[in-house]
């Protein structure tokens, strides 16, 4: 059965899923909400940058940070003035990563939903005097909600299963990095295969249900891709 | 007919070229990943004197010895510990008696900052470090040596708290060598410089030998190269005075 130290990694991974789509819902409506709307010419190199972890091996994303994070990288050097001190082994430092990492899984969703909204609601709330902030909140959150909800459960589920990232900027800390991901990949080297199922199946089953309730209940389409 | 008038000198050519490597044959080995760069060196001297070609897959000791077990193709194991190979023998995914040691791992606490490590490894007591890197103890052999190390020293459960671990030993030092470990246990062949004999840059304490138990490092032919005249070939190289002076020179000790 599960001992504590395969308790403590999934409470840890929930938790920093958790916060980070909590964030990336935060962060990734007003990009995507900009990438719906906007003629820029660098719609085409946002949308691709945001693409990118979808297409980038999660040992590349996790090794710049490890480098960029560390006291000799740019963001390491930046953060260590403020006084917090390098991310890499620690659990903000995890959430930066998750964040980037399950960047797309949120913001591409969205800005599916935004874009076939349309013109003719935000047209008919402008007639009607309403300002931006009240278009967004009472016109375009009430018809995106499907996007929203497949954004969020996308992007906690994408964070749940991260790992090449957390193993290279985590460092394998009890209760404090070490993921259940990582929590498996260590029984595994260990040759503790009966944890190792435990853990694995539990993942397999959480992941199905949640996805399982994303296409059937909420009717999502699986591929959803606003690459245009 | 044209295309076969074309192509007929074409595939002659193709088959004459590949008639010298037909004699010579290819092995794959899985190698444990503190020795990447006297293997690497190994392979092109064996391809030298013998013409077969060695094919490494460098990772974990651990890694290594679950997927054999589950049928993976390769025909010579280096591993970094005595415990696997023997088990393989064991379990009947070796050839029984192939065993040898082939290495005897050193181990040291090195920083990438200069003068930060001293030479008697004092900074273990007294430093004010953040982050102490070390491959996984739970399945890397040298995890399970530097803890041994920290628990002689009487210093383990002080330090404990600040453990960063790599997934094996390549990612120790790569968390040490970024800077975001301050100090770490890593490989002597990781960090010396084959040229003066000594580590190459940063501060390092080599560890002495009587503070751990002894670090031999065991290769075993698997069954899979039993018939294999290019595995049959590596395994004898690597007993080769050839192979034992590019072991050496990596910080390697001899087998006895």
């Amino acid at each position: 059965m599960l001992n504590a130290s395969d308790l403590g990694a999934l409470y840890l991974t929930f938790k920093v899923a958790s916060i980070a789509t909590l964030l990336l819902l935060l962060l990734g409506t007003p990009l995507a909400w900009w990438l719906a709307r906007t003629r820029s010419h660098w719609k085409g190199v946002i949308n691709a940058v945001v693409a990118l972890p979808l297409v980038l091996p999660p040992t590349v994303l996790g090794f710049y940070l490890l480098v960029l994070m560390g006291p000799a990288g740019v963001v390491g050097k930046f953060t260590s003035s403020l006084g917090f001190g390098t991310l890499p082994f620690t659990f903000t430092g995890l959430i930066v990563a998750s964040v980037l990492y399950s960047l797309p899984f949120v913001v591409q969703p969205l800005q599916a939903a935004f874009t076939s909204i349309g013109e003719q609601p935000l047209e008919a709330a402008a007639t009607l005097r309403a300002g931006p902030l009240d278009t967004f909140f009472s016109v375009v959150v009430p018809l995106a909600k499907p996007g929203f909800l497949t954004a969020g459960i996308l992007g906690f589920t994408h964070t749940v299963g991260e790992f090449g990232v957390v193993l290279m900027v985590g460092g394998n800390i009890p209760d404090r990095t070490r993921v259940v991901s990582v929590q498996i990949y260590n029984h595994v080297e260990a040759l503790e295969y009966t944890q190792a199922h435990w853990l694995a199946g539990i993942l397999v089953l959480f992941s199905f249900s949640v996805l399982l309730v994303l296409y059937t209940v909420l009717k999502t389409q699986p591929v959803a891709h606003p690459l245009k | 007919m044209l295309s076969g008038r074309f192509f007929r000198p074409l595939i002659a050519a193709w088959l004459v070229s590949l008639a010298p490597t037909l004699s010579a044959a290819t092995t794959l080995a899985a190698v444990a990943s503190d020795f990447t760069k006297p293997m690497n060196e190994i392979a092109i001297e064996f391809q030298k004197a013998t013409g077969h070609e060695a094919k490494l897959s460098f990772g974990s000791s651990g890694k290594a010895f679950a997927q054999i077990q589950s049928g993976a193709p390769f025909d010579v194991y280096l591993s970094a510990s005595e415990k696997y190979p023997l088990e393989l023998e064991k379990s009947g995914h070796a050839v029984p008696d192939s065993h040898f040691i082939y290495a005897i791992g050193k181990l040291v606490l090195w920083s990438a900052t200069p003068d930060y490590v001293d030479g008697q490894g004092e900074i273990l007591k007294t430093g004010t470090f953040k982050h102490i890197a070390l491959a996984d103890p739970s399945h890397a052999p040298y995890g399970v040596v530097a803890e041994q190390v920290m628990e002689s020293l009487g210093v383990l459960d002080k330090l404990r708290p600040l453990f960063v671990m790599g997934e094996n030993i390549s990612q120790t030092y790569q968390f040490v060598s970024t800077g975001n470990a301050e100090l770490g246990f890593v490989g002597l062949a990781q960090v010396i410089d084959v040229n003066s004999g000594k580590i190459g840059s940063g501060s390092g304490w080599i560890i002495p030998d009587n503070l751990h138990s002894p670090f031999r490092q065991m290769a075993v032919l698997l069954r899979t190269g039993a018939e294999n005249p290019a595995a049959l070939a590596l395994v004898d190289f690597l007993k080769s005075p050839t192979a034992l002076a590019i072991i050496e020179k990596y910080g390697f000790g001899l087998p006895k």
